[in-house]
C-alpha cells in the first residue's frame, strides 16, 4: 500500500485555527502512508501539481486530500488523480475544515487533535478503496410525451426542433386537450381553438413526431433511457416503441361540484360549462352570479386551484362584452389574481362594472328561487342577488386514471392527486427518477402561458440528457450479490429512485445501476448483507469507524 | 450555484455588464464590461485573508446595511465565484491614501490596483435576460414611516435577522434595540479611554477621582492648572458614564420581537406606485412569520392584505398550517397607516373589515412586504439588447412564445418577465434554455445542409 497524504492550509481558513504542520507529520506516520505534504492551497494550480508529482515520484497508489468539502473539490481532485494516471476511485477526501477548523475556532489543540483523528479515518478507509469504472449507456434520442394538450404539445414542438424523436400519444381522439371546449383565453382574450390549433398544426408538421390519438400507453418495460413501450391504440392494435425519456403531461380535469351549491348543469352550472355555452353563444342569462372555491379549499380538498379566480373574471368580461346589461357579481375569498396581466384584468373588470363581494367560507352562499344569498361582511347584512344563471368555479383535479399511470410510471402523486415533482422550488419539472419529467396541470393547475412555458422547460431538461452521446454516470452505486440475496425485497421499498427489481425466477432483487444514486438506502436496510454500496462497503466504513 | 460555477460548458462572468449587442438570431457579437474588481480572479482563492485585515469598514449591503463588511469583501459567504472584490468607492489605496495591506496579505498575490475595466467580445447564438427585479423602496410610502420608525422593516431586511449567518446570528432583536447597544458600544470605548486618563491622575496624586472632584467643586485646588485638567476630565467621563448607566439599564429590559406585523401589498397593487401584483409576497410573509415562529415558539404574526395569494402548489396548505401551528392570524384589509407608540413599538392602524371597525395594534416590529419592482436600469438593458419593455417595466414577451422578447433570439424569465415565485422561474428557465437550444440547433441543422 502506498497512499499521499496532502493536508490544506486553506489559506488561513484551516491552518489559522489548527497546526496543520503537525496534522502533516502525523499523517506521514500512519500505517501504508509513504508521503505527506502540506500545501498553502491544494486546490491551486500549485497544490494540484504537488498531488500529480506525488503520485508519479513516490509510485502513489491512494491518495488522501484533508482540506475542505467534497461538494466542492471533490470531482477537481479525482480528475486530477485521472490525469496522473491514478484510477480516480481510489481517491478519498477529508473534510477539517467545514467540519473542523471552522467549527472549533477557538480551541487550536483539540482541533488539531480531531483534525488528525479525521486524517487517520481517511487514511484507514482508502487503504481499502477499490478501483471503479464510470458506467457508461447508450442513449435513445426518442421521446415519449403522453398527453396532447397545450403542454405536451409544446414539449413535442419543441424538442422536435431540437432534432429529438418524439412519440405523443393522445387518449382522446383530437389533440388540444382542454383548450378545445374553451371559448376565449385571458388575459388577451384570443380565440382558444385557433390558439391550440397553431399548436398542433405546428407539431403535425414535424416530420419527427408520431402521433398516436385514440391511443393509451399501456405497458412500460426495460429502463430509463432504454425503455419500451406498448401503445394501445383506438382500434384495439397495439404499437411497441423504444424511447429514451418520457414527459408526463395528461393534465387535470374540471371538477363536477354534483351536490355543491344546487349544481345542475341548467340554471347552476360550471365555469367550464359556461365555456361551452359561450362557445355556442347560449348564453342568454342576464344576472349572473360566479361562485369562487366551490369544491376547493375545503376540508377534503384543501388546495387552491389557482387559475379559477382568472377563468372567472375573464369570462364575466366577456359576458358584459356581449351584452353591456348583463350583470355579473363574482362572490370569492381572496381574488388570486396573482402577477402582472392578471391583476390589470381584475382592474379593468372592476371599472367596467363586474360586481365583487367577499364570503367567508363559513357562511358559504346559498343559491335557488332564482337568487343567491349570502352574509356580505363588509356591512355585516345578508345580501341576496336575483340572479338566472350561476356558475361555480370548481377547481381543477387529477384525472382518474392518474393513480394508475404512476404506478405504470413508478413516479409519485401528492396528497392531492397531482404528479410530485423532485424538489417543489429547485426542481420542478424533474421526478426523482431519472429520465421521467412532467409538465402542465399534471403537476398543478397551470394557464395556458404557464404550461406552455413548462412543456417548453421539460424539453431543455431532457435535451441535457439526450443531446450527449452516451450516459457517463459514477461508479458508485450498489450491488447485490445473488448468491446471499434471498429476495425479501426489503430494499425495494427504501430506494427512492426506483431502481431496484426482483427477479421472480432467480428469486433474488438487482439493482439496475443505471437508475441507482448511490444512497446506500438499500444496503443499510439489506439483513443479509447482500446489498453493498461501492465505495461504502462495510470493510472500508468499519475501517473507518475501527480508527477512531 | 456551485454547479454552474464548475460546469465546463459555463463560463461564468461575475461582476459584468453587457454593453452592446450587435447582430441577430444565431449571430450575436456582444460586447461584455468586466468591472475592475482590483483582484485578479485566477489567482484569488477566496481565503478572506485581505478582509481579515482591511481596515476599512463599510456597511453591507448584502446584508441590508444592517451589518458591516470591509472594503474589499466577497458580497457573501457562499458566493461564486469566491473572488473578492475591491469597493473603489471605500478602499483607502484607491483614494490616494496609503494603505496596501490587502495587497501585503495576499498569499496569492492577487491584488492587482493597476486593474482596468475590460471589454471582452462573445459570439452568442441566443441571448436569455436573466435581470431579475429590485426590491421597492418602500420609504415612498409616507403613511408607512418606513424610515422614521426603527422598528418597521421591509421583509428582506427580516430574512437578514431570521438569517443564522446574518447580522443577528438569527435572533429577532428589534433595530431600535440594536441602536441603543451600538450606542452603549461606543459610550463604554468612551468611559474607558476617560477612566484611564482619570487613572493616570489618580496614580500621580494618590486620590480617587470623585474625592478630588468634591474637593474641587469647594475651590480647594484654584488656580492649579493641572488639577483643573483633571476636573475637566472627570466632568467629561461624568457626562459619558450616567448615559451609560441609563442605556445598559434600559437594555436589559430588550427582548426579541415577539409580536409581528406583515403589512402586505407595499408598493404593489397602488396606483401610486405599481398597480400589479408582485406574486410571491403573500408566501413569503407566511414563510418569514413561520419560521420566526420556529425560532421562538411564543411569536405571534399578523398578516395583513387585501388577499391572501396562496396559489402555487401546496401553497395553500402551507397558509393553512402556518394559522394553526405557527401563530399566524390573518386579517383582510390595507393597512392605512403605521405611528410610532411608546417603546418604540410601531402601532398598525387598519380597518377590520370583518369587524367593520378601525382599530389600532402595537407590535414589536412591523414587516413591509415590499414590491417586485422592474430593474432600475431597465431601460437601458432594453435599449443595449434592442428589446421592448411592457406597460408594467418587465420585458415584453409574446402570447404564441411566453418567454421571446421582441427581438428574436433574445428570451427572458424569471422576474425580468414579470413578478412570479421560484418554481415558476425556475420552470421558466428552463423553458428559455430550450427556446435557445431549439434556434441552436436549428442554425448548426441550417449550416450543416
Amino acid at each position: 500500500m502506498r497512499i499521499g497524504v496532502f493536508i490544506c492550509d486553506c489559506g488561513s481558513n484551516i491552518a489559522g485555527h489548527l497546526d496543520c504542520a503537525a496534522v502533516t507529520e502525523y499523517g506521514s506516520n500512519l500505517p501504508g502512508v509513504v508521503y505527506a505534504k502540506e500545501n498553502l492551497y491544494t486546490c491551486s494550480e500549485a497544490g494540484i501539481v504537488e498531488i500529480q508529482k506525488g503520485i508519479k515520484d513516490h509510485n502513489l497508489n491512494r491518495v488522501v486530500v484533508a482540506s475542505c468539502s467534497p461538494r466542492t473539490h471533490q470531482p477537481l481532485f479525482q480528475s486530477s488523480c485521472a490525469a496522473a494516471g491514478l484510477n480516480p476511485y481510489l481517491f478519498e477526501m477529508v473534510n477539517i475544515r467545514d467540519q473542523c477548523s471552522w467549527v472549533h475556532m477557538q480551541e487550536r489543540d483539540r482541533a488539531t487533535e480531531k483534525a488528525k483523528d479525521l486524517v487517520r479515518m481517511g487514511v484507514s478507509k482508502a487503504a481499502f478503496l477499490e478501483p471503479q469504472d464510470d458506467i457508461e449507456a447508450s442513449l435513445i434520442p426518442r421521446v415519449l410525451v403522453i398527453g396532447a394538450g397545450v403542454a405536451g404539445l409544446s414539449a413535442a414542438e419543441t424538442m422536435a426542433d431540437m432534432g429529438l424523436e418524439v412519440v405523443l400519444v393522445e387518449k382522446e381522439a383530437e389533440p388540444g386537450g382542454l383548450l378545445n371546449d374553451l371559448y376565449r383565453l385571458s388575459p388577451y382574450g384570443e380565440n382558444s381553438s385557433e390558439r391550440i390549433g397553431e399548436i398542433i398544426k405546428a407539431v403535425s408538421s414535424k416530420p419527427n413526431v408520431t402521433l398516436y390519438t385514440g391511443s393509451r400507453v399501456e405497458d412500460i418495460g426495460g429502463y430509463i433511457w432504454d425503455v419500451d413501450i406498448t401503445v394501445r391504440q383506438g382500434g384495439g392494435e397495439t404499437v411497441k416503441e423504444k424511447v429514451g425519456c418520457v414527459v408526463v403531461a395528461t393534465g387535470a380535469v374540471p371538477l363536477t361540484p354534483e351536490g355543491l351549491y344546487g349544481y345542475n348543469g341548467r340554471d347552476v352550472i360550471t365555469q367550464m360549462e359556461l365555456e361551452e355555452r359561450l362557445l355556442k353563444g347560449e348564453v342568454e342569462a342576464k344576472g349572473i352570479v360566479m361562485i369562487q372555491c366551490a369544491g376547493a379549499r375545503s376540508p377534503e380538498r384543501e388546495y387552491c386551484s389557482r387559475i379559477c379566480c382568472q377563468t372567472a373574471v375573464k369570462n364575466a368580461r366577456l359576458l358584459r362584452e356581449q351584452s353591456p346589461e348583463t350583470r355579473v357579481h363574482i362572490l370569492y375569498r381572496d381574488m388570486q389574481m396573482y402577477g402582472t396581466e392578471n391583476e390589470q384584468m381584475l382592474w379593468d373588470a372592476r371599472g367596467e362594472g363586474v360586481r365583487f363581494d367577499v364570503f367567508l367560507p363559513d357562511r358559504p352562499p346559498e343559491v335557488g328561487e332564482g337568487k343567491v344569498r349570502f352574509y356580505q361582511p363588509l356591512t355585516g347584512e345578508r345580501v341576496e342577488i336575483p340572479c338566472e344563471l350561476t356558475v361555480l368555479s370548481t377547481p381543477l383535479v387529477p384525472r382518474e386514471d392518474s393513480a394508475s399511470l404512476s404506478q405504470l410510471l413508478r413516479v409519485p402523486v401528492d396528497q392531492n392527486g397531482f404528479f410530485l415533482e423532485a424538489h417543489a422550488k429547485l426542481r420542478p419539472l424533474d421526478f426523482a427518477t431519472d429520465g421521467i419529467f412532467v409538465c402542465g396541470s399534471a403537476r398543478y393547475p397551470a394557464n395556458v402561458e404557464e404550461a406552455r412555458s413548462q412543456g417548453l422547460g421539460v424539453s431543455s431538461r431532457i435535451a441535457t440528457i439526450l443531446f450527449k452521446e452516451k450516459l457517463v454516470t459514477s461508479a458508485i452505486v450498489a450491488e447485490i450479490d445473488p448468491a446471499t440475496c434471498v429476495g425479501c425485497m426489503g430494499c425495494m421499498e427504501m430506494c427512492p429512485y426506483g431502481a431496484i427489481d426482483y427477479l421472480p425466477e432467480e428469486g433474488v432483487c438487482r439493482v439496475n445501476r443505471i437508475l441507482c444514486k448511490g444512497c446506500g438506502c438499500c444496503a443499510s436496510t439489506c439483513p443479509s448483507q447482500s446489498a453493498m454500496l461501492k465505495g461504502f462497503k462495510p470493510n472500508q466504513l468499519l475501517a473507518q469507524i475501527r480508527a477512531v | 450555484m456551485l454547479d454552474v460555477g464548475r460546469h465546463p460548458n459555463i463560463e461564468l462572468m461575475a461582476y459584468s455588464e453587457v454593453d452592446k449587442v450587435e447582430g441577430e438570431a444565431g449571430a450575436f457579437k456582444v460586447t461584455v464590461r468586466r468591472k475592475a474588481r482590483y483582484v485578479d480572479e485566477d489567482r484569488c482563492t477566496g481565503c478572506g485573508a485581505c478582509a481579515e485585515k482591511c481596515p476599512t469598514v463599510v456597511s453591507d449591503a448584502f446584508n441590508e446595511g444592517l451589518g458591516q463588511r470591509r472594503a474589499v469583501y466577497s458580497w457573501f459567504a457562499q458566493g461564486i465565484p469566491s473572488t473578492h472584490t475591491i469597493d473603489a468607492d471605500h478602499c483607502r489605496q484607491l483614494n490616494g491614501k496609503k494603505c496596501g495591506i490587502c495587497k501585503k496579505v495576499c498569499q496569492a498575490d492577487a491584488i492587482d490596483f493597476e486593474q482596468q475595466d475590460r471589454f471582452i467580445d462573445i459570439d452568442a447564438g441566443a441571448i436569455i435576460v436573466a435581470s431579475g427585479y429590485d426590491v421597492f423602496d418602500a420609504s415612498r410610502i409616507p403613511e408607512y414611516q418606513y424610515r422614521q420608525i426603527p422598528n418597521v422593516i421591509t421583509a428582506i431586511e427580516f430574512e437578514r435577522l431570521l438569517s443564522a449567518s446574518g447580522p443577528t446570528s438569527g435572533h429577532l432583536h428589534r433595530p431600535s434595540d440594536l441602536a441603543v447597544e451600538e450606542e452603549i458600544k461606543g459610550l463604554e470605548k468612551k468611559a474607558a479611554k476617560a477612566l484611564k486618563m482619570l487613572g493616570k491622575f489618580e496614580k500621580k496624586y494618590e486620590k480617587g477621582s470623585e474625592e478630588f472632584y468634591l474637593e474641587y467643586r469647594d475651590g480647594k485646588y484654584e488656580g492649579d492648572e493641572d488639577r483643573r485638567k483633571w476636573a475637566e476630565k472627570y466632568e467629561a467621563y461624568l457626562a459619558v458614564s450616567g448615559p451609560l448607566e441609563e442605556m445598559k439599564k434600559e437594555a436589559e429590559a430588550f427582548d426579541v420581537a415577539k409580536r409581528l406585523a406583515f403589512v402586505q401589498c407595499v408598493g404593489s397593487r397602488d396606483f401610486r406606485f405599481y398597480p400589479f401584483c408582485s406574486g410571491y409576497c403573500c408566501m413569503h410573509s407566511i414563510k418569514e412569520a413561520i419560521i420566526a415562529n420556529e425560532h421562538e415558539p411564543e411569536t405571534t404574526s399578523v398578516i395583513f392584505g387585501m388577499d391572501i395569494r396562496a396559489v402555487g402548489k401546496g401553497f395553500e396548505e402551507y397558509k393553512i398550517r402556518g394559522g394553526n401551528q405557527s401563530g399566524i392570524s390573518y386579517i383582510r384589509g390595507r393597512v392605512a397607516e403605521i405611528v410610532e407608540g411608546p417603546g418604540h413599538n410601531p402601532v398598525v392602524v387598519y380597518e377590520d373589515t370583518r369587524e367593520r371597525k378601525v382599530m389600532e395594534q402595537a407590535f414589536d416590529m412591523v414587516i413591509l412586504a415590499t414590491a417586485c419592482a422592474p430593474s432600475r436600469d431597465v431601460e437601458g438593458l432594453a435599449e443595449i439588447l434592442g428589446i421592448e419593455i411592457n406597460r408594467f417595466g418587465f420585458f415584453q414577451t409574446g402570447t404564441s412564445q411566453p418567454l421571446d422578447t421582441t427581438r428574436p433570439g433574445i428570451f427572458t424569465c424569471g422576474c425580468a418577465h414579470g413578478p412570479m415565485d421560484i418554481p415558476e422561474s425556475v420552470a421558466q428557465a428552463s423553458g428559455a434554455a430550450a427556446r435557445a437550444a431549439q434556434i441552436l440547433t436549428d442554425s448548426r441543422m441550417r449550416k450543416a445542409s
